[in-house]
């Protein structure tokens, strides 16, 4: 109609004024908010991005490592000059092991090992870790002692960082934390082959370490698998148990309200508080171990309850009345209905929850550090027992040293948690989409 | 040892499960239909024989364990006139430490045991134990009786629980009949352990409110509770082991409004970002879009609370630093730790939670109101400024009320990107601290449990429970009532 009267020209003297009702400001107004929606997500996504990026650029370079290979002489007058480690094998031990890599690398570099100033220079080219590593070389077979053999060394970490391209080569050698002899070497041993970059395995397997080029999550992994564990072993029964009787079986009364009051409250409790509970009572009053990783897995156990209860509660709701009616028309015991029809149904729901619930446990550092698994533990622990770390507890460790190549391996951990955490995600969306019914 | 008795408890109990079920099929052949399958039979013996042993085992060790520590003290307490060397606390837990040690020795050096301290040093020593400076003397035969007398009260315990078991098992079986409800004995056990399981959450609830309640109060019999709420000074000194004499003063009122503070901020940047994702996801998006886009915003709420802190400490802070230093040209107005930097990082991480939470209360507005408004000629944004949220209003300060419990309780972030300085100040760019900051500071390093330095912790955590349960129990019923109303 309007069409018709607009475009007829005799009639358009005779039409009324439009009103204005302010269309134009109000779709632009429109626009506008359309437009504050989009950027209120874009911040959201663009901070994720630039977050993992910064991460990610930091941390790759922590699976790699820098190593230098030698053919290294096992001098008796080094390891043993005395001649003793027949009447004393303790000599093997303490021996000077890193003067035979000093000494290794010397020649190969082709300068007389009595140069003092090179020496100094060579010590801090080599990773201290030597000692150890040829010390069990020696000690796993005395043998070797006399002969000569090819062994990969790891570098101090400012060689490592030096090579990876990290330090600036073109601040004045005063300022930075690699001499420009020891940037010489470097190139010449990488020109010669013999130092090279390889997969940095000791980041997955070795302990708490002093020195960055050494230190490793290999506890971190253990304890928080160990926690992980406890946490599937006790929450996943219990949660289960717990959400069955209530939506199965509880008369609806005082007793049950408070109960469910009381779950939605504790999913809701600041994580620390639950670390003082840990401290207070599995510690302090059971005289559970400290750093323990049953301890940890305990405390994650209590935070990770609510969120499987709640999530096998919203499964349990999900399947429908008629499988039960059909299970008790039948004959079943309210029991049999539960364990044999309802529960397997209600199954892939249950997984999914407690797999989320497991991945924020995972995450979780606050209570750890209350139950003092901020701890410089050395040795794998082979029993959820012993002194253990956790993944994010070791990151938070990291934070804190004052070595700038700590930050790499930070952030490397950080991948490695980043990975297991979208793996379990992942897992968690797939039993969702794979077993997910609708009725 | 421990394991050894449980493995046998449930070993009798496996040869009852399969004995029982076997005795019922038998009988059911012979003579008729029994009332329960075969199996329930199998287990009624199964729980007969391992329930009561087991739940005697754990009375008995408690029990036995506390009635050992008590006699052990009481003998202690006795010598503790002429020893002045330590409290009788002390004394008491030298004794205990010395008698956890005597009982990881055999029997053959228990006996040859030296009768005063310098000589047992290196007999302990040599079975790798380290024996505390300050033992003394008559500790050692206390010590030894006690380790004696745990584990006869122990062999007694196993032998008791053993007996229950096989006289379980015994009783199942004897009951093994035709007309013998086997099924309805074992469902109502079953059903009282789901009772059980369910009524964790309140032990839980009651463990926290306890466990916090105890250390509370003895802190506050060392520190009057007015210097605490009211201080406005935070210097809590050092804990020095044993003298518990220094206190310093320990004021909550810096902390409480540094956790305050930065949980403005981080309100400030969370909810009008998640607020406006929430009503775009909700209204605008299409469903392709939607179904990427919410997975990712996901993504950022499941990342650990510990890589913001990091971000924040390692990139974020020195970035704005520096930033802040170039804009001047010369000193920076924004320290590297701030309460701006860490109220922006947890802002960012409460996007998804804000997000989530509005977007559930968005979409069950009812279709109709908004078909309602949209027919009347409203644009989209006038139906959801004008329409949408005034009905979803309750719901969202029921989230951002959940949202802002997060943010007062929310550890790592302000860890690392606070700072550690109990400052009053109002500058946003300044590093304040938390009160979550200091229950971290207080209790990482070694504890004395009875030092107000350590029980300080654990009053602040007694107010940040306090806090955050009233602001949830609010959030909560808001949010109950609010879908109540269109349900």
């Amino acid at each position: 109609m309007t069409d018709i009267a607009s475009s007829g020209t005799l009639i358009d003297a005779k039409a009324p004024p439009r009103r204005d009702i302010g269309l134009k400001r109000r779709y632009a107004a429109e626009r506008r908010f359309r437009i504050y929606g989009i950027l209120a997500v874009s911040v959201g996504l663009v901070f994720l991005a630039v977050m993992l990026f910064s991460i990610i650029s930091q941390g790759y370079t922590a699976f790699s490592q820098t190593a230098v290979t030698l053919p290294i002489t096992f001098d008796p007058a080094v390891i043993d000059p005395k001649n003793e480690r027949e009447s004393d094998p303790t000599k093997l031990q303490t021996a000077n092991y890193p003067a035979l890599a000093q000494k290794a690398l010397a020649e190969k570099l082709g300068f007389a090992a009595n140069d003092r100033a090179a020496t100094r220079q060579l010590r801090g080219f080599l990773s201290d870790t030597s000692r150890v590593q040829l010390r069990d070389i020696v000690m796993a077979d005395p043998s070797v002692i006399g002969t000569t053999r090819d062994v990969e060394i790891l570098t101090s970490a400012n060689i490592d960082s030096a090579f990876k391209g990290q330090i600036d080569l073109d601040v004045p050698e005063a300022n930075r934390k690699v001499s420009d002899q020891q940037v010489g070497w470097m190139r010449k041993l990488s020109e010669e082959g013999a130092l090279a970059t390889r997969f940095n395995t000791g980041l997955f397997t070795n302990g708490a370490s002093s020195r960055p080029e050494s230190a490793g999550m290999g506890v971190a992994i253990v304890g928080s698998f160990y926690m992980m564990l406890i946490v599937l072993l006790v929450a996943l029964p219990v949660g289960v148990a717990a959400s069955i009787y209530l939506e199965e079986f509880a008369p609806k009364t005082k007793f049950t309200d408070l109960i469910e009051v009381n779950i939605n409250n504790l999913a809701a409790v600041p994580s620390i508080v639950f670390g003082l509970l840990g401290l207070a009572v599995f510690v302090n009053f059971f005289g559970l171990p400290r750093s323990a990783s049953v301890v940890g897995g305990l405390v994650l156990t209590l935070m990770t309850l609510p969120t499987i209860i709640i999530a096998t509660r919203a499964a349990l709701v999900a399947v429908p009345p008629s499988i039960r009616s059909a299970a008790l028309g039948l004959g079943a015991s309210r029991m049999q209905m539960v364990f044999h029809h309802v529960l397997p149904l209600a199954m892939p729901g249950i997984l999914t929850g407690t797999i989320i619930g497991l991945a924020r446990a995972l995450g979780e550092t606050a209570p750890l550090l209350l139950i003092g698994m901020v701890a410089f533990v050395a040795d794998i622990p082979s029993t959820p027992l012993d002194p253990a770390t956790a993944l994010p507890v070791q990151i938070y460790m990291w934070a804190n040293e004052a070595e700038r190549a700590f930050v790499e391996r930070l952030s490397g951990a950080i991948i490695i948690l980043l990975i297991f955490l979208m793996a379990m995600n992942l897992t968690a969306i797939i039993l969702r989409r794979k077993f997910e019914r609708r009725w | 040892m421990t394991a050894a008795v449980f493995g046998l408890i449930i070993l009798i109990g496996a040869i009852g499960f399969v004995v029982g079920r076997s005795r019922a099929a038998g009988q059911s052949t012979a003579q008729g239909k029994l009332h329960s399958l075969p199996h329930y039979h199998g287990w009624w013996a199964f729980l007969l024989a391992v329930v009561p042993a087991i739940l005697f085992l754990l009375v008995w060790d408690v029990g036995s364990s506390v009635y050992a520590d008590r006699t052990m003290l009481a003998q202690v307490e006795a010598h503790s006139g002429e020893d002045q060397s330590a409290s009788p606390t002390l004394a008491g837990s030298l004794t205990r430490s010395l008698a956890t040690a005597f009982s990881r020795l055999d029997s053959a050096t228990l006996d040859g045991l030296p009768a005063t301290a310098t000589e047992l040093k290196p007999v302990l020593a040599q079975h790798g134990m380290n024996l505390a400076d300050n033992v003394q003397d008559y500790m050692i035969p206390i010590a030894k009786e006690a380790s004696a007398r745990a584990k006869s009260l122990y062999l007694a315990g196993a032998v008791v629980a053993l007996i229950a078991s096989l006289g379980g098992v015994f009783i199942g079986l004897s009951q093994v009949s035709l007309r013998a409800r086997a099924r309805n004995r074992v469902e109502r056990l079953l059903r009282y352990a789901l009772l059980g399981a369910s009524t964790i959450a309140i032990m839980t609830t009651v463990g926290i409110v306890l466990s916090m309640l105890f250390q509370t109060i003895t802190f506050f019999s060392q520190v009057s509770p007015v210097g605490f709420f009211f201080g406005t000074v935070w210097d809590p000194r050092f804990a020095a082991a044993g003298s518990g004499g220094s206190t310093g003063q320990f004021g909550l009122i810096p902390l409480l409004a540094g956790t305050l503070y930065i949980a403005l901020v981080a309100l400030l940047v969370a909810v009008p970002i998640g607020l406006m994702a929430a009503v775009y996801m909700a209204e605008y998006a299409k469903p392709h879009v939607r179904s990427i886009v919410k997975p990712a915003l996901e993504l950022l709420a499941g990342i650990p609370t510990i890589v913001y802190g990091i971000f924040a400490l390692i990139t974020l802070g020195p970035w704005l630093r520096d930033l802040s230093a170039a804009l001047t040209g010369g000193s920076p107005f924004i320290q590297a730790q701030s309460i701006f930097t860490a109220g922006l990082v947890m802002g960012i991480m409460l996007i998804p939670v804000v997000s989530s939470l509005s977007d559930d209360i968005i979409t069950a507005v009812p279709k109709a109101m908004r078909d309602g408004s949209l027919g009347l000629g409203a644009t989209r944004s006038e139906t959801i400024k004008k329409v949408v949220l005034p009905a979803a209003l309750p719901g969202i300060v029921g989230a951002v009320l959940l949202t802002a419990s997060r943010a007062i309780g929310e550890t790592m972030i302000v860890v690392l990107a606070a700072g550690v300085a109990a400052n009053l100040t109002i500058n946003p760019f300044e590093a304040m601290t938390t009160i979550t900051v200091k229950i971290v500071n207080q209790l990482t390093g070694d504890l004395e449990f009875n030092s107000p330095q350590t029980l300080v912790a654990f009053a602040l955590g007694m107010t940040l429970f306090v806090v955050t349960l009233v602001m949830n129990i609010a959030a909560l019923y808001i949010v109950r009532k609010y879908r109540e109303q269109y349900e």
